[in-house]
C-alpha cells in the first residue's frame, strides 16, 4: 500500500499547479470550517455556561403548569413540601447530580421610598444557590462578593434596576408582594450587592433569603416554586432528565407508587396526570434556539466544504485520467489488475484529501491559537466585554478530517472506476 | 510443450455496419526461447495478432493456446493476471511512466502487478538494469534519456517479472538504424540470457533479418514462414 501511495504522490506531483490549487481549496475549506466550529462552539459553550451556571442550572423541576404561566410567577403552582422531598430523594440517588437549589419565585414591587417599580425575586438558600449556579457570585459588580450570597434582611438587585432607581449598596429598600390570598405585605431590605445583567430568563432577577421570601409571602409550608439542579457532568443531561421524568411519572399517566391524584405528597391531579414536570435549560432559555441555529449553520458550512472538496478533487482526477489514458493502457497491458488501477487513482484522491486535511488542520490550529493570544472582545445582549476564546475538540477535528478524506476518495471513485474499466487496446491507441 | 499454438485463428471487427476481418484463419506454432518476427505491410494484421497473443483481445473463432492456456477462457482480471505472470510488453513509443526514474519504471510491474517484497525487488531491478546496460542511468527520468535508453528500460521492464514471452509491436520504429540494431541485439541477448521468447512485429527488412523465425502476414493470412540463421550486424 505504501508503494502505491508513493506512486500516487509522484503522479500528483506531475501536475504541480493543478494539485496545489486543489490543495489550496481544500485547505481554505478546512480552515473555514474548523474556525467556524471553534468560534461558534466556544461562543455557544460560553453562553450556555453563563446561562446554566449563573441562572438556570442544568435543569429544573416545577409543578405542572408553572412554566406555561411563568411570566406571572403563580404562587398557587408552587411545589408542596412532600413533592420537594420526593424530588430531593431522587436527586440524592443520582450520582450525576452535583447539587440543587430550591427557590421561591415571585413578582413584587421594589421601592426606594421615592419611586416604585416591579421586580422578579428569587428566594434562595444562599449556600445551595451559590453551589448550583457558581457563576452568580462572579456577576456581582458592586458590594459583597465574599461570604454568603445573601443574608436574611438583605437583597441582591440587578444593575439596571439599581441605576433606574438610583440606589446603591447599603441603601434600604422595600419589597411589597401579594400573597396567595390576595393580601399585600411589605418588608425592608438592605442592598447587599448589585449583579450585572445576563441575557435570557432570570438574567435580571433579584435575590433574597428563602426565609425572607416565605415571610413576605406568608407561606406556612416550606413550599418552593422550582428546584434548579446542577450536574457534575453536563453531557449526562439527557439521561438525567429522562430518568427524572420517568421517576417522577412526568412521561406516564401516573407517578410510580402513587395513587391517582397524588404525587409524592404533592398537589396531584385528580385525573392521575403527572403533577411535576422537568425542563432542561434549553427548554427554558430562548438562547437554545440560537444554539440550534449555530448547529444548523455548522451543518451548512460542512456541506459547503464537502461541495468544494467533491468538485475540486473530482475535477483534478477526471483530468488526470483523461491525460493518462495511454499510460493506463500500458499499466493494464503489463498485467495490472483493474482493481489495482482503481486503487491507484483512489490513492491519489485520498492523498490529496489527506495532505489538504493535515495542512488545513495545522493552519486552523495556528489560527485558533493566534485568536486566543489576541483575545478579541465582544458584546452580546446584556453582556459586555466578553472575550472570544475559541477552542476545538479533537473529536471535531477528526470528524472534519475524516469527512474531507472520505469525500476526496468518493470524488475520485468515478474517475478511478473509469480508468480501471478502460480497454487496454483502445487506451494504448489513444492520442 | 510449444509456447504458442494457433489454429484457424480469426478476428473480425465491427466498424459501424461493416465487418472487417483482420485475421482470416491463421495457423502457427512458436517454440520456447525463440526469436520471432511477424512482418507485413500496414493493415496486414500484425498488431491484431500480437494483441491476441498478448491476451489483450479474444479471437472471434479458432483457438490460441498460450503456454497451454486457451486465451478465450480468460476474463478481464484473469487475462491481466496471466499477462502479469507470463508476458512482457515493449511498445513503439516506449510508454514509460514520465514521473518515474529508470529504476522505478523497471520496478513498477513488481509493485503494481507482482507485489514483490522490497529487497527482492531491488535485487531484480539492479540485475535487469545491469543486463540492459543502464546501471549508471538508474536515476534518470524518461525526459532525460535518449530513445535507445528509453527502449532499453522498456526491455528491462518487460523482463523484470521473469516473463516467458515478450511481445514488441514495432519496437524500433521510433529509433534510428544503429539504435534499432542495438535494441534488437539486446533483445536477442536477453533471450539467450533469460531464455525468454521474443515476438516482435516490424516492416523494416533489415530488422526482420535478425529474427530466427519470420511469419509473413498478408491480408490477415500467414502467407509464409521462414526459419533462418539470423544475420549479424
Amino acid at each position: 500500500m505504501f508503494d502505491v501511495l508513493k506512486i500516487a504522490g509522484r503522479n500528483l506531483s506531475r501536475y504541480r499547479r493543478r494539485t496545489l490549487l486543489t490543495l489550496l481549496l481544500i485547505i481554505i475549506g478546512m480552515v473555514a470550517v474548523l474556525l467556524f466550529i471553534s468560534v461558534t462552539g466556544s461562543f455557544k459553550s460560553m453562553m450556555v455556561g453563563q446561562i446554566t451556571d449563573s441562572v438556570l442550572g442544568h435543569l429544573e423541576v416545577h409543578r405542572k403548569g408553572y412554566v406555561a404561566s411563568i411570566d406571572t410567577l403563580p404562587m398557587n403552582l408552587n411545589m408542596k413540601p412532600g413533592a420537594v422531598a420526593k424530588v430531593e430523594e431522587l436527586l440524592k440517588q443520582d450520582k450525576s447530580v452535583e447539587t440543587w437549589s430550591p427557590r421561591v419565585k415571585f413578582g413584587g414591587m421594589f421601592s426606594n421610598f421615592m419611586e416604585t417599580t416591579s421586580i422578579r425575586v428569587n428566594g434562595v438558600e444562599p449556600a445551595r444557590e451559590a453551589a448550583t449556579v457558581p457563576l452568580l457570585r462572579g456577576r456581582m459588580v458592586e458590594g459583597e462578593k465574599e461570604g454568603a450570597l445573601v443574608e436574611k434582611g438583605q437583597i441582591v438587585i440587578p444593575v439596571l434596576l439599581a441605576r433606574g432607581m438610583k440606589v446603591k449598596v447599603g441603601d434600604t429598600v422595600v419589597l411589597v408582594a401579594t400573597n396567595r390570598d390576595g393580601s399585600v405585605n411589605g418588608k425592608t431590605f438592605v442592598i447587599r450587592s448589585i449583579t450585572e445583567g445576563i441575557s435570557g430568563p432570570g438574567g435580571r432577577d433579584g435575590y433574597i433569603h428563602i426565609d425572607d421570601a416565605r415571610e413576605l409571602l406568608r407561606l406556612k409550608d416550606a413550599e418552593v416554586s422550582e428546584i434548579a439542579i446542577r450536574l457534575n457532568d453536563p453531557t449526562q443531561l439527557d439521561r438525567v432528565t429522562a430518568s427524572l421524568k420517568q421517576a417522577l411519572g412526568t412521561t406516564s399517566g401516573k407517578p410510580p407508587g402513587e395513587a391517582p391524584g397524588q404525587m409524592a405528597g404533592g398537589p396531584g391531579n385528580s385525573d392521575g396526570k403527572p403533577a411535576l414536570e422537568v425542563h432542561t435549560w434549553a427548554d427554558l432559555s430562548p438562547f437554545a434556539s440560537l444554539a440550534r441555529m449555530i448547529d444548523l449553520m455548522t451543518v451548512f458550512i460542512k456541506v459547503v466544504l464537502v461541495s468544494i472538496v467533491l468538485v475540486s478533487v473530482m475535477n483534478v482526477m477526471v483530468m488526470a485520467v483523461y491525460e493518462r489514458i495511454r499510460e493506463i493502457g500500458t499499466i493494464a497491458a503489463i498485467g495490472t489488475r483493474p482493481s489495482r488501477i482503481l486503487s491507484l487513482f483512489l490513492a491519489e484522491g485520498l492523498l490529496l484529501g489527506a495532505i489538504g486535511t493535515v495542512l488545513g488542520t495545522l493552519l486552523s490550529l495556528a489560527a485558533i491559537y493566534g485568536i486566543n493570544l489576541w483575545q478579541p472582545h465582544f458584546a452580546f445582549g446584556q453582556q459586555q466585554d466578553l472575550v472570544m476564546a475559541p477552542t476545538i475538540g479533537m473529536g471535531q477535528v477528526v470528524t472534519v478530517a475524516l469527512l474531507v478524506m472520505g469525500v476526496a476518495v468518493l470524488a475520485s471513485l468515478q474517475p478511478a472506476w473509469k480508468a480501471s474499466r478502460l480497454d487496454p487496446i483502445n487506451a494504448l491507441r489513444h492520442v | 510443450m510449444s509456447l504458442l499454438v494457433a489454429k484457424g485463428l480469426t478476428k473480425t471487427y465491427q466498424m459501424g455496419d461493416v465487418e472487417v476481418q483482420a485475421i482470416k484463419g491463421a495457423d502457427f506454432v512458436i517454440e520456447p526461447a525463440s526469436f520471432v518476427a511477424f512482418v507485413g505491410p500496414s493493415g496486414s494484421g500484425k498488431s491484431t495478432l500480437l494483441n491476441m497473443i498478448g491476451c489483450l483481445d479474444h479471437p472471434t473463432s479458432g483457438t490460441l493456446a498460450v503456454l497451454g492456456t486457451d486465451i478465450a477462457t480468460l476474463d478481464r482480471s484473469a487475462a491481466a493476471d496471466f499477462r502479469g505472470k507470463n508476458i512482457g510488453f515493449i511498445f513503439q513509443d516506449f510508454n514509460l511512466v514520465p514521473v518515474l526514474t529508470a529504476y522505478e519504471n523497471i520496478e513498477y510491474p513488481l509493485i503494481m502487478v507482482q507485489e514483490w517484497p522490497a529487497e527482492r525487488r531491488r535485487e531484480q531491478v539492479m540485475r535487469l538494469l545491469k543486463a540492459v546496460g543502464m546501471e549508471s542511468q538508474a536515476d534518470k527520468r524518461p525526459d532525460q534519456m535518449s530513445g535507445g535508453q528509453k527502449q532499453r528500460v522498456a526491455v528491462a521492464r518487460a523482463l523484470v517479472s521473469n516473463a516467458k514471452m515478450v511481445l514488441a509491436d514495432e519496437p524500433t520504429a521510433n529509433l534510428d538504424h544503429d539504435t534499432a540494431y542495438k535494441i534488437i541485439n539486446l533483445m536477442k541477448k536477453m533471450r539467450d540470457e533469460f531464455g525468454t521468447t521474443f515476438i516482435f512485429s516490424t516492416h523494416d527488412p533489415k530488422i526482420m533479418s535478425e529474427a530466427e523465425t519470420i511469419f509473413t502476414l498478408e491480408d490477415g493470412h500467414v502467407a509464409s514462414t521462414n526459419h533462418q540463421e539470423a544475420a549479424h550486424v
